[in-house]
């Protein structure tokens, strides 16, 4: 399943002209404000009309200004979270998970309440109305509406934005769960690189109205010339496996092509797959056998390219096993080694200091 | 019953009557315009808002002369609506209704109008991604919403009906027991020297009626509010 968008929108100063597919999976739209990801998902829903240009969304037709096709919102079957959750304050939580079911197609059964609600955690919230529930219970809520609904794609609009640091937290596990048991394409809005980090397979990014990036995420978070990551943020994604969990330590050993890692404890058996994110800031490099230190993971690995220097650092680039990975390092250092592209070096990576989710 | 007479009975029994029919069959209209105005984007809806708060800012006898003039018996609508459905409103309570009815329609498009404003429009947008076409959304979500205003507008309506004076007796007349309801009544009763307890006794009646309404209103529309926001 996949959508394919190819639109162009002008109006007034503003113009957007953007061309991407979204295959099943999570396609991250990223940039600044501004930048136009949130007119692309009102064109994918239905909610504004492009300029010119085609909306496909598998094999049918939801928008072609040459042939004058323009399917209307309400038959498009994409679910859509807003950055508000946007339930309707006079309904309970359960008949706002129901409202999407009474417009189903003819014939088609409506999904189960049960798993949706297990899988978001509402299950205590059924009959609370929504001007009671926490911004995050709320956005869960609007979650689980849209799924109920069958979606054939889900567009979820900067759906952690107005949410504060905690309830993101609670929030994010939920989306690591539904990324994994749903099979349609997700187009996630966001300009926090930490989400899209987390829950992006593909990454587009956005500039001014246009596509300046587009590729996995482990691709794009690791590119040098894409200053809209920012400097703090920017790290790369590796995908390892999990070997063994030593709980009564806290660690846990994962294997990746470039060599085992160890990394916080993380609850999930041996054999799964897991994503980590490790800061460009927290990787350093040696030349040869560093002797006795405390970093516990060190992968050999190749400079493909060093970045500019901004603010006394400098990106550099490295091929891990075959995995891009991202080290932030002084401008002397550089000097002091001689780092350049081609060099061997080692990458040291603090365990403590990566982040691991399920892919 | 209050000591009243019975021509002063069958005043207010009327009165009820034209008001209840009047705001009744005017509010499907009413929140068919207060949509149109709030939400509608179409050719002539200038025109429209202005034909509704005519008769709010023009007199009412000319209003009740314009009535006549259309739906009296030689009327153009009125001889149709005569001749074709039977509906007769020439110097008959319906007339009466039909009078309070349209000059109660512009107060009540107007709260309507600024209940349905005041929906939060990206509800709108969400049930229609959730499948809800136009007229779902309006069923589901913009009338439970827009519910309060609707009431308010509706007793507003009802006040305006009961206290209608002037078209009223331009259009269908003073006709005790068919088209003198309690203004009309009121009237008469103080054009003779002597009947002034009678006119009191109806103001009296007339007060109460109106601080009933609003009580009535305020109930509905509080239970409404608490309905629309969840609590």
């Amino acid at each position: 399943m996949s959508i394919a968008v190819d639109v162009k929108l002008s109006q007034g100063d503003f113009a957007l002209q953007a061309a991407f597919t979204a295959e099943s999976g999570v396609t991250a739209l990223f940039g600044q404000s501004g930048a136009g990801k949130s007119t692309l998902a009102a064109l994918i829903a239905g909610l504004r009309r492009p300029s010119t240009g085609r909306i496909v969304l598998d094999d049918t037709v939801l928008v072609d200004t040459a042939a004058g096709v323009f399917v209307p919102r309400q038959k498009r079957r994409i679910g859509v979270v807003f950055q508000e959750a946007r339930l309707f304050p006079q309904l309970s939580v359960r008949a706002n998970l129901r409202f999407g079911q009474r417009f189903l197609p003819r014939g088609e059964r409506a999904p189960e309440l049960g798993p949706v609600v297990e899988l978001l955690g509402i299950g205590s919230l059924l009959e609370r109305r929504p001007r009671h529930l926490s911004g995050g219970e709320q956005q869960r809520v609007a979650i689980g509406r849209a799924l109920l609904m069958r979606p054939q794609a889900l567009v979820m609009d900067e759906p952690l934005a107005s949410i504060d640091e905690a309830r993101r937290a609670e929030i994010l596990p939920y989306l690591d769960r539904l990324k994994s048991e749903l099979r349609i394409p997700i187009v996630y809005i966001s300009h926090a690189v930490a989400e899209i980090a987390r829950l992006a397979d593909t990454v587009v990014v956005l500039g001014a109205g246009r596509v300046t990036a587009a590729g996995t995420a482990a691709d794009i978070l690791s590119r040098l010339d894409l200053p809209q990551l920012g400097a703090a943020e920017q790290g790369a994604i590796l995908t390892a496996t999990v070997l063994s969990v030593d709980a009564s330590r806290g660690t846990a050993v994962l294997a990746h092509p470039a060599g085992s890692l160890t990394v916080p404890a993380v609850a999930a058996p041996a054999g799964t797959a897991l994503r980590l994110r490790i800061h460009a800031r927290d990787v350093a490099l040696a030349v040869g056998d560093p002797g006795r230190i405390s970093i516990r993971n060190r992968l050999p690995a190749r400079i493909i390219e060093l970045g500019q220097a901004t603010g006394g650092g400098v990106d550099v680039r490295l091929d891990a096993g075959g995995s891009p990975l991202l080290a932030r390092i002084t401008e002397d250092a550089v000097a002091d080694l001689g780092l350049g592209p081609g060099s061997e070096v080692t990458a040291l990576i603090k365990a403590i200091a990566v982040e691991g989710y399920r892919a | 019953m209050f000591g009243l007479t019975d021509a002063e009975l069958e005043a207010l029994r009327l009165s009820l009557l034209v008001a209840s029919v009047a705001t009744v069959a005017s509010l499907p209209f009413g929140i068919l315009v207060g949509v149109a105005l709030a939400r509608g984007q179409f050719w002539g809806k200038s025109a429209l808002n202005v034909l509704v708060h005519l008769p709010l800012v023009l007199p009412p006898v000319v209003t009740g002369y314009i009535l006549l003039v259309a739906f009296g018996r030689r009327g153009v609508i009125g001889e149709f609506l005569a001749e074709q459905l039977g509906i007769v409103f020439a110097f008959r309570w319906t007339g009466a209704a039909l009078a309070a009815a349209v000059m109660g329609f512009p107060l009540m498009v107007r709260a309507i109008r600024l209940a349905v404003e005041a929906v939060d429009s990206r509800l709108e947008e969400a049930a229609g991604t959730l499948g809800a076409g136009r007229i779902a959304t309006f069923m589901l979500v913009t009338l439970p919403l827009a519910l309060p205003g609707i009431i308010a507008g509706a007793v507003l309506g009802f006040a305006k009906a009961m206290g209608e004076f002037g078209a009223t007796i331009t259009f269908v007349s003073n006709i005790p027991g068919e088209t003198q309801t309690l203004p009309s009544a009121i009237y008469s009763l103080l054009q003779v020297p002597g009947e002034e307890s009678g006119a009191i006794r109806l103001t009296v009646i007339a007060i109460l009626v109106a601080v009933g309404a609003l009580i009535a209103s305020e109930v509905l529309a509080q239970r409404a509010r608490k309905r629309a926001d969840g609590r």
